[in-house]
């Protein structure tokens, strides 16, 4: 086996009656490999809140987990319109969702906080060509 | 408790997932935010709601919650219904409203999910 487990999933604009199946593998193949349940959890819940943001609020883009013996890295990264206010996106509470996803019971301005507070390092970028998203798990 | 005690505290019917009515279920919850339930579920949990769609189901899924139980009379489809087999989370109806299926279980002695 490699030392660097890597896949990519394209995560599409919209795609609800989709939205976790990126994420559900993810969980998948973390236990597949025998990673701690608790890690493993901690990796759906931000993956699967990135995954969500992208159909939400993005143009679409992509989801990597990258998977080394020290460390799970998950990067996200769509091609836009982007985040106007981070600081503000990064308050819990805070949320620029339309009313259809508020609907499905998402988009209570949860997700980046809830991100940030599952993985051991959180880097936010954005512009209006897209948001970069890079979030590592220690394996410890 | 069990999830086949949580049911009867419940007065409710499983839909699918009946062979796992003898696993435990240790805490619970009761949202129809799904946001919200991202925040604070934890593992090996029931979650009660009065929202229905497959949302539902991937967020259990996420989450390891065990059971999810609808209220309100509220009844799954067959697609939200078959994505739980997959999943193998247990699905329970029951006609309480939120507030009384959250009181029933929390009587019985079972905790909320715990804060950080």
């Amino acid at each position: 086996m490699p030392d660097v487990f890597r896949e990519t999933f394209e995560i599409a604009s919209g795609d609800f009656a989709s939205a976790g199946e990126a994420s559900a593998k993810i969980k998948s193949i973390l236990r597949m490999i025998g990673l701690d349940p608790a890690l493993t959890r901690r990796v759906t819940i931000a993956s699967y809140e990135a995954e969500l943001n992208m159909i939400i609020h993005s143009h679409g883009g992509e989801m990597t987990v990258e998977i080394s013996p020290d460390a799970v890295l998950l990067h996200c990264e769509d091609t836009g319109p982007g985040i106007e206010d981070i600081d503000m996106a990064m308050q819990e509470g805070y949320s620029t969702a339309p009313f259809d996803v508020r609907m499905m019971g998402f988009g209570a301005g949860m997700g980046l906080p809830n991100m940030k507070k599952n993985s051991d390092e959180f880097t936010i970028r954005s512009d209006s060509g897209g948001t970069r998203l890079d979030m590592r798990f220690d394996i410890k | 408790m069990t999830i086949a005690q949580a049911a009867a505290a419940l007065g409710a019917i499983p839909v699918c997932g009946e062979e796992n009515m003898d696993k435990p279920v240790n805490s619970a919850c009761g949202a129809d935010l799904m946001s919200d339930v991202l925040t604070f579920a934890k593992d090996g949990s029931l979650l009660l709601t009065g929202m229905v769609n497959q949302h539902v189901i991937r967020t259990a899924e996420m989450l390891d919650v065990v059971c999810i139980a609808f209220v309100r009379g509220k009844k799954p489809t067959e697609d939200i219904i078959d994505l739980a087999k997959q999943t193998g989370v247990t699905l329970l109806c029951c006609d309480l409203t939120l507030y009384e299926a959250c009181g029933k279980l929390y009587e019985k002695g079972l905790p909320p999910c715990p804060k950080e």
